[in-house]
């Protein structure tokens, strides 16, 4: 058990070590980092249902009783999310086969993905926050690199903007986890829980989460420091910025709900205007953002921001329907612009460009193409019966019942615009005409330099139909989904069982090997 | 003791503040190298100072006497200096790379990642190109 605890952070972590030994060995490095992504897929399958049977599980690492050592918990939260990352680990890991993959091996992507990965699935894991700025820092290093793998003036400098502005997010981190030990003194999530309501100062608790929001907003992009990610996300390569998509924003969306539920959740009068006024202004700035633009990368990357706000909702609300919907909403989102990402790197080998103005025709010779990537974008945009729609319904729904119907309207309304854009992209790159040759050279959209070889098409399309058919099924088949996304948010909001899991019950002793 | 503390640290923060404000990035990052040293000293005044007493188990007991120093806090300053020195050493290399690949260090004079050709594609044939009338 204690073994399978720590599996998700083991496995990513050999991974990218062995693929760091084997640097100039692609054929070797690409087998074992597929191997290591499909092992922690199934190991997080396994930590899901066995915290779906018995509650959260709980680790003291080196056997050092909580508060003081450090704790790794997997509560249904936490193993969703794990689970999730297995998944796009794997499907990232097929797509890094297809075009490019030879310079992306050369400059060292196998190592980085995994300790990208390993950032993820730690930030993910744990239960001390100190622990988690560690992840965060991990992740971030790793994410620094490989945005800027192929090293060209466009990566420099979305890079640079990048990396100064998550690197003041970890400043505000550090800032609020210092204070917040000054005033509970400990770092234990579930201590810092227990001791919250009771601390006196209660005005210094709020300015510490106030820093966190800050900090953890940075790194989910909400409004108004959502900035480096347009800036940002569009020069990497395909499958970087599709992992980044996936899970990066996302690592900043689960530590606002997890602190906000167990840190703050006694202040909900406080907090939740502030977060539901972001939340608002996320979803806006990001549709609107994404209707200006022409180059399918940077309409996506709008999208993700816009998307955020949604999830934000449920913390914003506070009732078990609202986090539910977040936490489906998180999922669902992940598969979905992810699938995107992917498609866009599919869309410029087929048509040669990323820029809408130049592409077109694609219904006419790549069918396939145009229906893989109508149900991600009209899952997107929240059409019923796809995965969106599931997601859309929930959050709205919590919004209406919670009678905050400005949340509730500009959710809906938002919906409708993000339409809009995914019809533009739809319109432009698939139905229209093929304009007649198209002149010119755009920085970091030149026409792929050859045409890609019958293996790089099955690595591009084989987790493009795979990931499709998921958001298929989730869309029809929601009830298990629904189900988990309740377990979830149920067990967010029972303090009390998070606290009692970590400090003291008879399982923890049997997990620790009984040293006590 | 805290009050010099205080005064250091907001002096520090003012420093880095005025520095984010430069328009090239070799202050920024010297600024957010001075910011996190601003935060390492406010989390060794969070962990409460006071005692000078080494925080060592002596060889006859088991736990710490009454009246040590918090270690805790020095642990956490020594990861967070180390985790700032690898995040600064890697944005310093950042600099170092757009300085040779741009040959500029100042944001508002590189418009790789974004500008209007990023945003709008590329002019179609009969549209006037925007980037010619710019040059």
């Amino acid at each position: 058990m204690q073994l399978l605890l720590i599996a998700p952070l083991l496995i990513p972590l050999c991974a990218a070590g062995i693929t760091a030994i084997f640097w100039s060995r692609p054929d070797i490095q690409r087998p074992i980092g597929l191997a290591a992504a499909c092992l922690l897929l199934g190991s997080s399958v396994a930590l899901l249902s066995a915290a779906w049977a018995i509650g959260p599980l709980v680790g003291q690492m080196g056997g050092w009783r909580a508060p003081f050592g450090i704790t790794i918990i997997i509560d249904v939260f936490s193993a969703i999310m794990l689970v999730i990352t297995g998944l796009m680990a794997v499907a990232v890991a097929i797509y890094a086969m297809g075009p490019g993959a030879v310079e992306r091996d050369k400059a060292g992507f196998q190592p980085l993905f995994h300790s990208l990965i390993l950032g993820v699935a730690g930030a993910f894991s744990t239960g001390d926050i100190f622990n988690l700025y560690v992840w965060f820092e991990v992740m971030l290093i790793a994410s620094f690199g490989l945005l800027v793998l192929d090293r060209t003036r466009e990566q420099i400098d979305g890079g640079l903007r990048y990396v100064m502005l998550n690197l003041v997010g970890t400043i505000f981190f550090l800032m609020g986890v210092g204070l917040l030990y000054g005033l509970t003194g400990t770092l234990n999530l579930a201590d810092i829980a227990r001791l919250a309501p009771e601390i006196e100062n209660q005005g210094a608790l709020a300015a510490v989460g106030v820093l966190l929001l800050i900090a953890f907003g940075a790194k989910a992009a909400v409004f108004p420091i959502f900035n480096w990610l347009p800036a940002a996300y569009h020069t990497a390569s395909m499958p970087v910025a599709a992992i980044f998509a996936a899970l990066l924003t996302k690592v900043g969306v689960y530590a606002i709900i997890r602190v906000f539920t167990l840190i703050f959740a006694h202040d909900t009068a406080f907090f939740g205007p502030i977060i539901g006024v972001i939340a608002m202004a996320t979803m806006v700035t990001g549709v609107f953002g994404a209707a200006s633009h022409y180059d399918v990368r940077r309409i996506l990357s709008f999208h993700i921001i816009s998307q955020i706000g949604y999830m934000l909702v449920g913390i914003a609300l506070m009732t078990p329907l609202a986090i539910a919907g977040s936490v489906f909403y998180v999922v669902h989102h992940i598969i979905v612009k992810a699938n995107l990402f992917l498609i866009a790197g599919v869309i410029r080998e087929e048509g040669g460009f990323f820029g809408l103005r130049r592409l077109g025709g694609l219904w006419v010779t790549k069918p396939l193409l145009g229906l893989l990537f109508l149900i991600p974008a009209l899952s997107l945009a929240g059409l019923p019966p796809l995965s969106g729609f599931w997601g859309k319904f929930a959050v709205i729904r919590a919004g209406l019942e919670a009678e905050a119907y400005i949340l509730a309207g500009v959710a809906l309304s938002v919906g409708l615009l993000t339409l809009f854009s995914m019809i533009k992209i739809w319109n432009e790159a698939f139905w229209k005409a093929a304009p007649v040759a198209p002149t010119g050279t755009v920085k970091g959209d030149e026409p792929p330099a050859t045409r890609w070889t019958r293996r790089e098409r099955a690595a591009s399309y084989v987790p493009i139909m795979a990931l499709a058919a998921l958001t298929l099924t989730i869309g029809l088949w929601t009830e298990p989904f629904a189900a988990l996304s309740m377990a979830a948010a149920e067990g967010l909001l029972d303090r009390q069982g998070y606290i009692e899991a970590v400090l003291g019950t008879p399982q923890l002793a049997e997990l620790t090997g009984g040293v006590e | 003791m805290e009050t010099l503390f205080a005064i250091t640290i907001g002096i520090l923060v003012a420093a880095s503040v005025y520095l984010f404000l430069a328009r090239d990035l070799p202050r920024m990052l010297i600024g957010f190298i001075l910011l996190g040293m601003a935060v390492n000293l406010l989390i060794l005044v969070a962990g409460r100072i006071g005692s000078i007493v080494p925080a060592l188990v002596p060889a006859a007991e088991t736990a710490l006497l009454q009246g040590t120093a918090n270690p805790l806090p020095q642990a956490l300053v020594l990861t967070a200096i180390v985790i700032g020195f690898g995040l600064a050493a890697f944005a310093l290399m950042l600099i170092v790379k757009s300085q040779r690949l741009m040959g500029t260090v100042i944001p508002e004079e590189m418009g790789e990642a974004e500008g209007d050709e990023a945003a709008t594609g590329v002019a179609l044939p009969g549209e006037p190109d925007r980037r010619k009338d710019a040059a």
